[in-house]
């Protein structure tokens, strides 16, 4: 113990510890939910490490590094495990960080006093968007390149300065071998540092205001005579065994992806990716991998370039003022009405059904689907809004209001040739938009069971 | 003019956008067959690499992969794999078993002769997402008198190849109302043999597409039985500590 002394001395080694893991006190009663935040932690990690490994051997020059990746898949002893760990541990990344937002979400984590833990999150989110986005240009298959161009090209469609910025970005007027130099320069270096900053503040924010729970109940209100809350319990050892659980399940999953479907079902490393990158060969499809699809369709169901990327990022930056949009004092989905849990379902489901457009084949129906499910993404928001106070709430007013909008972008949208079917499947899908509004707005007007909500314990339950 | 070659780019890639598994599946619409590709037959794979020497490599490398790997996954020994090598190295030299799979065909003679390099192959099974495809267009290839080598095949429309195979396959017709090729020409094989040879060749290129699948299933089986011993001492470990946590 003397050498802890002796650092103590100089360093707050002790103190540090306890107040972030030993003497940090966290609800009692996390759920499933709760394993996100450590395995996003974990995640980090993998693919640092990996990403170490992996560049010790990968050459980001356009002419070596679709060789170099496949000589690491083998002649690198262990070289593609390494790789395989990298390429899922992406995919397995944006899944957890996905329920690690939508945690937040049904419990109210974003609210106060937790509105800078939710902003820093939303940055980390957007770094790590970027990191994913260089990182796959790095093995320069024809996925690679092709996807890199659609997305670099959306920066074209700014007015007046589109030409400057995509030029600047891609460090050439066609995405080649300075691309690739300054997409791996970021990739390796500068966003993984802005990451692991910004993972470090999320977390001395997060223990500055404690951690929420699937109460949504403040722990920090009720304390006994040492200040201890009556509800928290140390992070460690109750949370860092409990966590070593969660590690252990999400490894086994992870695992076995690994070593039994590397590929992902052609959803985690796309096929044509197998194809080295050629700037004269346009593959049949470009489809983006699967974690950005969700903004793809929105991007796609707008048919103005502009102003679908517009919308693309405004589905993105919307999610930072959601704190200001979401006043209701309850957190807890628990507690809330019937019609915010139905309002949370209608996002979730959006979500993921937008998710699964951007992967697939553009047809009439799935283009109106788009579309309908883009209008019940931002109308969430607004939905959120209108239920932060339920009682007084006029909500056949924003029935009418939000409808109106609806029906003027539609208006905008319409067009006169618009084939027989299309303009059927247009009438058609404008029953989910409203039968959105109406289960959020007419329900809790009409049936007061939907608008009722349920005292919050001063105590965590369970 | 530039903003409008932006909106057919963006247009190009809204309405081209398809579930990214099936991106490369036949562009003539018509069913793979199925290759029932078995990793595990060594003997097959082994015919599939003297196959793919002969017959494959004069035109399409396999630049990735190296003599001595393939021997040693087939469980050959190195020695083995020498008769399958015809490159030489700066000294003239015929490779060693250590090199890299490549050909002596040059990029500029290949233009002049095809229109197009012949791509190398070493991850194409990879790139078509398995072995069906590859075995269909094998089996796939059928006289077409408009093509300049005499063939066209059913699942790479107006492919720039020749039928290499045609010396052993004969030569096959295609019914266009169905979609069905029937043999008009035989060859040295008969119909069995060659599709014993398709799926040999079939075999050995998903193999190289990518030699640590045979192998990896059997670490990822001790992983797994580790991981979840692990998971039951960790759950255990959680609830002792737990127990007292109301």
């Amino acid at each position: 113990m003397s050498l802890l002394n002796w650092v103590d001395a100089r360093f707050p080694l002790t103190e540090t510890w306890n107040k972030h893991i030993a003497e940090y006190y966290a609800p009692k009663n996390f759920n499933f939910f709760y394993f996100f935040g450590s395995l996003a932690l974990l995640c980090l990690v993998l693919q640092i490490v990996t990403g170490i490994f992996l560049t010790m051997h990968y050459k980001p020059d356009a002419e070596m590094a679709f060789a170099s990746v496949e000589y690491i898949m083998r002649d690198v002893p262990g070289g593609w495990f390494i790789r395989y760990m990298h390429s899922t541990g992406a995919s397995m990344f944006f899944i957890v960080i996905y329920l690690h937002m939508f945690r937040a979400l049904i419990y109210g984590s974003f609210k106060g006093p937790r509105e800078l833990v939710w902003l820093i999150g939303m940055l980390i989110y957007l770094a790590l968007m970027a990191e994913a986005f260089m990182g796959y240009l790095l093995p320069w298959g024809q996925m690679s390149f092709w996807g890199a161009q659609v997305i670099i090209n959306l920066f074209n469609t700014i007015p007046f300065i589109g030409d400057v910025v995509s030029t600047t970005i891609r460090g050439d007027f066609v995405i080649s071998d300075p691309t690739l130099n300054r997409f791996f320069a970021f990739h390796v270096v500068a966003v993984p540092l802005i990451l692991v900053g910004l993972v470090f503040v999320h977390i001395v924010a997060l223990h500055a205001v404690g951690s929420n729970n699937p109460d949504g109940v403040e722990i920090k209100k009720l304390k006994d005579e040492k200040g201890i809350p009556l509800d928290g319990i140390p992070f460690h050892p109750y949370y860092t065994v409990k966590d070593i659980v969660g590690v252990v399940v999400f490894f086994i999953v992870f695992f076995f992806i690994v070593f039994f479907m590397p590929e992902g079902g052609g959803y985690f490393i796309e096929h044509a990716n197998f194809e080295p990158a050629n700037a004269l060969k346009t593959p049949e499809h470009i489809a983006p991998v699967w974690y950005f699809t969700p903004f793809y369709t929105i991007l796609r169901a707008v048919p103005d370039p502009w102003y679908g990327t517009l919308a693309m990022f405004a589905a993105i930056a919307i999610l930072f003022v959601l704190p200001w949009l979401d006043k209701n004092p309850i957190k807890s989905v628990r507690y809330r009405n019937k019609a915010h849990l139905i309002n949370l379902a209608w996002f979730a489901v959006t979500f993921i059904v937008l998710g699964m457009l951007g992967v697939m084949a553009v047809t009439d129906g799935l283009k109106e689907l788009g579309t309908r499910g883009t209008q019940i993404y931002f109308l969430f928001f607004a939905i959120t809004y209108v239920h932060s106070r339920p009682q007084q709430a006029n909500y056949l007013m924003w029935f009418v209001i939000l409808l109106v909008s609806v029906l003027f972008w539609d208006f905008l949208r319409y067009d006169s040739s618009f084939t027989e079917n299309q303009a059927s499947l247009f009438w058609q899908m404008l029953l989910l938009p409203i039968a959105y509004l109406a289960t959020t707005l007419l329900l809790p007007h009409f049936i007061g069971g939907a608008n009722r909500e349920k005292e919050v314990p001063t105590r965590v339950t369970g | 003019m530039k903003f409008n070659s932006l909106k057919l780019l963006l247009a190009a890639a809204f309405f081209s956008v398809a579930v990214a598994p099936v991106a490369y599946s036949a562009s003539s619409g018509v069913p793979n067959l199925d290759a029932d590709v078995d990793l595990s037959d060594k003997v097959s794979l082994a015919r599939g690499a003297k196959y793919y020497a002969n017959f494959c490599m004069g035109c399409h490398s396999l630049e990735f992969s190296r003599y001595n790997r393939v021997a040693a996954d087939l469980g050959m020994e190195e020695g083995d794999i020498k008769p399958l090598i015809f490159t030489r190295d700066d000294d003239d030299n015929i490779h060693k078993p250590g090199a890299l799979m490549v050909n002596a065909l040059r990029e500029k003679d290949a233009i002049r002769w095809f229109g197009i390099a012949p791509p190398d192959l070493t991850v194409i099974a990879r790139a078509r997402g398995g072995g069906d495809w590859l075995y269909s267009y094998l089996k796939g290839f059928y006289q077409d008198d408009s093509r300049p080598f005499g063939v066209n095949n059913l699942y790479f429309s107006n492919v720039g190849m020749p039928h290499v195979l045609q010396e052993l396959q004969g030569l096959q017709a295609l019914d266009k109302d169905t979609n069905t090729l029937t043999l008009v020409k035989p060859g040295k094989m008969s119909a069995g043999e060659y599709d014993q040879v398709a799926k040999d060749l079939t075999n050995f290129l998903v193999y190289v597409g990518e030699p640590a699948q045979l192998h990896r299933t059997f670490y990822g089986i001790l992983t797994l039985l580790f991981l979840l011993v692990l998971l039951v001492l960790a759950y255990l470990l959680k609830k002792e500590f737990w127990k007292d946590i109301h």
